[in-house]
């Protein structure tokens, strides 16, 4: 088996006449920081949104820790489109909701924050306990429970703590400075104890200082909470310092990948930054 | 203050509470109005909240609340009416086909049950819908529901569209409020466990509830089949107080009546579900009664008043607080021991004030 957490294999998602994503194939190894870049509309979001089991794919699978976890082909006239004279030979569908691929260990940020508005820090992180209660609705309710609260508790305040909000436990997480609430964000996905975290443009809306501060803060959970990171992300300094290899998407399709170095001088991914359309 | 003493203070409200009913019931003859008022407020604070936790607490905003409390209320009378009173009750079907009957108590168990089973079957199909057609859907099934309960059909099991009457009820204000309580106390604790805390996201946030691993399906089928279960008890105790019950009574604008009770007393309170529903009854029962008939002063015949201009009333105070008082009564705020005696003594609930804005 390949050490390989993430993969995705010929991605294809189309809303009606738009391809958001277009064939897609990618690979994210254990303890890498991937990052996927290109212009607006690429398509990066809706591949987060694959690989979490918000929509099926059209066509296509996606793999974790080399474990099949979402699989669709199309049906009718498209399969043969799709599949070619292997048509035949898939026929499963393998379309989990969210929160299982989250209990699977990957768990996810939002291009726009998306907090639980009314809710503390505190209660923001805890939320994440619920999916590995023991109790049921009739033990909780009764609050027979009572170590398996307190444990959930102490869990949410040892990760406020190592993540340094603790300061800020009892405040509405909404009434935090904007950066503060995109770091409260990657702090709830890590309540889920994932092993592969997919950031969707952490970085969007921060000053200078922040980003490199949120740089930082990325390596150093990526170290300590034994992580694989798989970013879209648009400020290219960050991309640049922190990513060990670099996918670029462009109308849905692969138009370049590699380190750094090798994506920063592609003339395809200049064009693309540029706008320039190519000539094929 | 600590835990324990607001604990203690607030057990020791409530003995008070029920101890000045229990000497207001052998002081003030039992026809009394504020009788009327305490026990069709205790019965709509059950229901008001019961609504509150799908609508306020979950973001299901459903309208299937007279419904369930009409499955509530059958299931109540037609499993207790004495076995000798059957071919009274059912005198167009033959005694009915039941021929036995149940304890009060176990009755009311049982009707919150049957209602929530009710809402589990329904929520499979409509729970995946988004809010506006969850309502419609939900305020749908409880008119089916009402005219199904008065099929000809069913008259064996439901009387059709007679009355059911003749089964025990029991009289005292205390029964009512203990009732509604020990169940708005159990909602309490649910709201306060860590499946209200989920309840809470999914109104929050959907999809970042389901990213944190909360299963959307399961959780909303939870807050939509306890919230029946209690309905389904309301309109138990409803029946109950009414002494007898007909399907026609519970209609859609009974609903309306629950949903204007919660969106008084606050969405996401509730305290403010219990205190809004006592002032609504008080005002509907009580107050403005006067409205709905004629009134002549003088030989003069004061214009609007007939029946039914209550309604327009109610309508106007309805508009005037959803455009100008949405937060209700009390917004998402509960009232508590601990929040009089922080106020009282001038105490703030934040330890820390210190906001570092940006
Ligand atoms: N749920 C959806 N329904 C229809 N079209 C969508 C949906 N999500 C994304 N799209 C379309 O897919 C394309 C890619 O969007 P997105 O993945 O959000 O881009 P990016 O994140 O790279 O900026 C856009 O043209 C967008 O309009
Ligand atoms: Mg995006």
């Amino acid at each position: 088996m390949s050490e390989n957490v993430l993969k995705v294999e010929h991605v294809t998602m189309q809303f009606g006449g738009v391809v958001a994503v277009d064939n897609l194939n990618l690979e994210v190894n254990k303890g890498e920081i991937v990052s996927l870049i290109g212009p607006n509309g690429a398509g990066k979001t809706t591949a987060f949104n694959v690989i979490t089991g918000v929509y099926p794919p059209t066509n296509g699978a996606v793999y974790f820790q080399g474990r099949k976890i979402v699989e669709n082909h199309p049906q009718g006239k498209m399969r043969r489109q799709y599949l070619g004279e292997n048509e035949g030979k898939y026929d499963h569908v393998i379309a989990p909701t969210p929160d299982r691929i989250t209990k699977l260990g990957i768990a996810r940020t939002f291009q726009n924050i998306r907090l639980f508005k009314s809710q503390t820090v505190f209660e923001n992180i805890l939320i994440a306990e619920h999916m590995r209660r023991t109790s049921n609705l009739f033990t909780a309710t009764l609050h027979l429970n009572g170590t398996e609260e307190r444990n959930m508790r102490e869990e949410a305040d040892r990760l406020l703590h190592i993540l340094e909000l603790d300061d800020v436990r009892n405040e509405m997480a909404t009434s935090l400075p904007y950066g503060k609430q995109r770091r409260l964000e990657i702090a709830r996905a890590l309540a889920t104890k994932p092993s592969l975290l997919l950031l969707d443009e952490p970085a969007a809306g921060m000053n200078p200082q922040e980003t490199d501060e949120l740089t930082a803060f990325i390596g150093r959970i990526r170290d300590d909470f034994h992580l694989t990171i798989f970013m879209i992300e648009h400020h290219m300094d960050l991309v640049m310092e922190i990513s060990d290899r670099i996918y670029v998407l462009d109308f849905g399709k692969l138009i370049s990948q590699g380190t750094p170095d090798v994506v920063q001088s592609d003339p395809r991914v200049i064009s693309a930054y540029l706008g320039v359309q190519e000539d094929e | 203050m600590k835990k324990q003493t607001e604990a203690i203070i607030s057990v020791a409200l409530i003995a008070a509470l029920l101890a000045v009913l229990f000497i207001l019931e052998r002081t003030i003859p039992s026809t009394s109005m504020l009788f009327t008022v305490l026990k069709k407020g205790a019965i709509y604070a059950l229901v008001a909240v019961s609504m509150n936790l799908l609508n306020g607490f979950t973001g299901l905003f459903s309208l299937g609340q007279a419904g369930f409390m009409l499955v509530g209320a059958y299931t109540y009378g037609v499993l207790t009416i004495p076995v000798d009173q059957r071919p009274n009750v059912y005198m167009y079907y033959d005694g009915g086909m039941i021929q036995f009957a149940l304890h009060p108590i176990a009755a009311i168990i049982i009707a919150g049950i049957i209602a929530g089973i009710f809402a589990y079957l329904i929520g499979l199909p409509v729970l995946r819908l988004k809010s506006d057609y969850l309502a419609i859907a939900t305020l749908g099934f409880a008119e089916i529901i009402r005219a199904v309960f008065q099929w000809d059909k069913l008259g064996p099991l439901t009387n059709g569209s007679n009355l059911l009457r003749n089964y025990p009820s029991y009289k005292s204000v205390l029964f009512y409020f203990i009732a509604a309580g020990v169940c708005i106390a159990l909602i309490v604790m649910l709201i306060n466990s860590t499946y209200g805390r989920a309840f809470k996201a999914i109104r929050d946030d959907e999809v970042a509830a389901e990213a944190m691993g909360i299963n959307l399906a399961h959780h909303k089928r939870i807050a939509f089949v306890v919230s029946s279960f209690f309905a389904g008890i309301s309109g138990a105790l409803l029946a109950m107080y009414q002494t007898s019950i007909q399907a026609s009574m519970f209609k859609s604008a009974m609903t309306y009546e629950i949903l204007l009770i919660v969106v008084i007393g606050g969405i996401g309170s509730i305290t403010g579900s219990c205190i809004s529903s006592f002032l609504f009854i008080i005002l509907s029962e009580w107050l403005l009664r006067f409205l709905d008939s004629e009134l002549v002063i003088g030989g003069f015949k004061v214009p609007l008043l007939r029946s039914g201009f209550r309604k327009v009333v109610f309508s106007i105070i309805i508009m005037i607080i959803v455009l100008f008082f949405r937060q209700g009564i009390m917004g998402t705020k509960e009232f508590s021991v601990r929040r009089i005696f922080n106020r009282i003594t001038g105490r703030s609930r934040k330890s820390s004030e210190g906001r570092n804005g940006r």
